[in-house]
């Protein structure tokens, strides 16, 4: 019986987790912050894409890569290009030498949309551009890396070297990116004005809505039989190969599904702060999304999630008052969460809070009814369960 | 000829591997029959665990050829040759310690090992009644949901050779299974191992001569990565060339 108990999707424990998160996202923040501040979160619950991504790629395959600002930047320039387009109509580009491209086109003396922008102007194109062009992206990185079974610190280096490629690439390319100032000044939706209150008020709850989904799909990916070989392959990956996988193709998958996350966090971003710049690509923020993750909680998902509010939100409001010491901060930060809390906020949680409350929750309420069942209950009850098989058959 | 190579399991022939000059198997030939149990002796350095990593893929071949039921191993990947049907032990313990036993079984179970079949693996009652009968064949049955971690050396030992089990491979390939045991814990071993040889074949690498003598069908006693000699345990013991660089000290 205590066998099946981990299969379940949520166990009682998590479900509670989820729903207090969602409590948080849905009602307590939406209700206590103005609308600029709500639209701020908004900004952060957009990296909180990343961080679960690397929750799975990181904490549970131990995969770690400094390059995740690529796949985010790959997801806000898709949804950016398509916003641009829309945004540089024939008349509203009107006093440009040529009409109808964007802005930074016209000044770097482009006089043609470049073919490649082309298919941008289609709404579904873009969304599955958000998506698709970080996994094809992330595939090809996967396979040439993983294959050739380069991983560990030599992978990190070389994603964060990709990160830097691309940012490098971009700022260079100004009349095909709008390089270093990226794609800015963003309007409309097939129509929908996305810079009002109300606007950036919906586009919150879309955010969120989407974030839960990442959240429900790494949850359903943790629980499944790849979840538990993703662990089995960060201890003992030579023992998996030899029971018949193909560790490169596990690697890839979640490595690919990290970065259909961050995509979509990227799109988000672009919505939501009208605009889409190579500093969110390079490498600051590809390991600053590792920290959100790292403080956290690298094993757990909902712990990503937390950890990148309260990080940005102490970066928000330290770096408007002490804006010279928020890196040295951010690192000592990074430097204490290794060294003391290699779980994160969620380790701090499970290992040290949680038993506590168990603690003062059994000695009140020893003769009423047992509060929620301890974890440990599990493997107590473990001799019952083939006597109860026997019992069964 | 191709008699010989239906009827051999596994046919080693002319094997040869060569690390920066250095011959560490050096056109090693030897084939194994069906329920055979072939054990592997011979001093430090002979190069016994580098032949089974040649076998299992772990270490490229410099050439020769070993073939499978007439497959050709050489070229195939290791976890190709984990689904043809060769198992592999490690001489360490190397089990999952972050998941249960149930899970650490679970995961050799021979079904969902693609990418999209994993996930969407059910735990079913054949996987269930598959993993608590091979928990009880290595004496794991009332530890289940332990974690892989807290068990001893042995009982790591033994997991792994539950691990094999449920892959139900043709060909098991051990490295010292029984070293680093207690008395006790080595003859439970003994035990175990001599049901799982019935039905396969079986190379081992051993040490321990009580043990070889009591398993082996065949031992082949490598030296230098060659073979040094080849038989019946009886022949081997009485070899003079075996005596003098093995068996002497």
């Amino acid at each position: 019986m205590q066998i099946d108990r981990k299969t379940r999707f949520l166990t009682r424990e998590e479900a509670i987790y989820f729903g207090l998160l969602a409590a948080v996202i849905f009602l307590i923040l939406p209700l206590a912050l103005d609308s600029f501040r709500l639209n701020l979160f908004g900004k952060y619950l957009t990296y909180a894409f990343v961080a679960i991504g690397l929750v799975l790629c990181w904490g549970a395959g131990g995969i770690l890569s400094l390059g995740q600002g690529v796949f985010f930047g790959l997801g806000g320039y898709a949804m950016a290009m398509f916003l641009k387009l829309e945004a540089s109509t024939p008349e509203a580009t009107a006093i440009q030498s040529t009409p109808g491209i964007p802005d930074f086109m016209d000044w770097n003396q482009i006089t043609a949309l470049p073919w490649w922008w082309e298919p941008f102007n289609s709404l579904a194109f873009s969304l599955i551009a958000v998506v698709i062009v970080p996994v094809a992206f992330a595939f090809i990185i996967g396979v040439a890396m993983f294959r050739r079974r380069v991983g560990g610190v030599y992978f990190a280096i070389i994603t964060q070297a990709i990160a830097a490629i691309l940012t490098i690439l971009i700022i260079g390319q100004q009349g095909f990116t709008g390089g270093v100032n990226g794609i800015t000044d963003l309007r409309t939706l097939k129509g929908w004005d996305i810079r009002t209150d109300e606007a950036k008020e919906i586009l919150y709850f879309v955010n969120a809505v989407l974030l839960f989904a990442c959240l429900f799909a790494a949850q359903y990916v943790r629980r499944s039989k790849l979840g538990r070989l993703l662990i089995a392959m960060r201890d003992q990956e030579d023992r998996v190969r030899f029971s018949g996988y193909d560790v490169a193709s596990f690697k890839i998958f979640v490595f690919c599904l990290g970065a259909a996350f961050a995509g979509i966090g990227g799109a988000m971003f672009t919505l939501q702060v009208g605009f889409m710049s190579p500093t969110l690509v390079g490498i600051v923020p590809s390991i600053e999304m590792v920290i959100f993750a790292a403080v956290g909680g690298r094993l757990s998902i909902l712990g990503a999630v937390y950890g990148t509010l309260l990080v940005n939100w102490a970066k928000t409001t330290l770096s408007e008052s002490f804006p010279e010491l928020w890196l040295l901060g951010l690192g000592a930060l990074f430097i204490a969460v290794v060294m003391f809390f290699p779980n994160g906020l969620a380790g701090l949680w499970s290992e040290q809070v949680m038993p506590r409350l168990r603690k003062l929750f059994a000695g009140r309420g020893a003769g009423a009814r047992p509060p929620a069942a301890p974890v440990p209950a599990n493997s107590a009850s473990a001799p019952d369960s083939p006597a109860a098989k026997a019992a069964a058959e | 000829m191709s008699i010989h190579q239906t009827s051999f399991v596994l046919s080693v022939e002319d094997l040869t591997v060569s690390f920066d000059g250095f011959k560490a198997v050096d056109g090693l030939t030897f084939y194994v029959e069906p329920n055979e149990c072939r054990v592997m002796i011979g001093p430090n350095g002979a190069g016994k665990t580098t032949v089974l990593d040649l076998i299992c893929g772990r270490t490229r071949a410099t050439g020769g050829s070993v073939r499978f039921k007439d497959q050709e191993l050489l070229t195939m990947r290791e976890d190709q040759i984990v689904l043809a049907g060769v198992g592999r032990k490690f001489q360490t313990p190397s089990v999952y310690e972050d998941l249960s036993v149930f899970e650490n079984l679970e995961l050799s179970f021979p079904r969902g090992h693609g990418v999209f079949g994993s996930l969407f693996f059910r735990r079913d009652a054949e996987v269930k009644d598959r993993i608590q009968e091979i928990a009880e064949t290595i004496f794991l049955a009332d530890l289940l949901d332990e974690k892989a971690a807290f068990l001893s050396h042995g009982q790591k030992q033994w997991l792994e050779i539950g691990m094999l089990l449920i892959q139900d491979p043709e060909l098991l390939m051990l490295d010292e299974p029984v070293a680093g045991m207690s008395v006790a814990e080595r003859k439970k071993t003994a035990e175990l191992l001599n049901r799982i040889i019935d039905h396969r074949s079986v190379i081992v690498i051993e040490h321990d001569m009580g043990f070889v003598e009591d398993i082996a069908t065949r031992v082949t006693v490598l030296h230098q990565g060659k073979t040094l000699s080849e038989g019946k345990m009886d022949k081997v013991k009485n070899d003079p060339k075996v005596i003098e660089v093995y068996l002497g000290h």
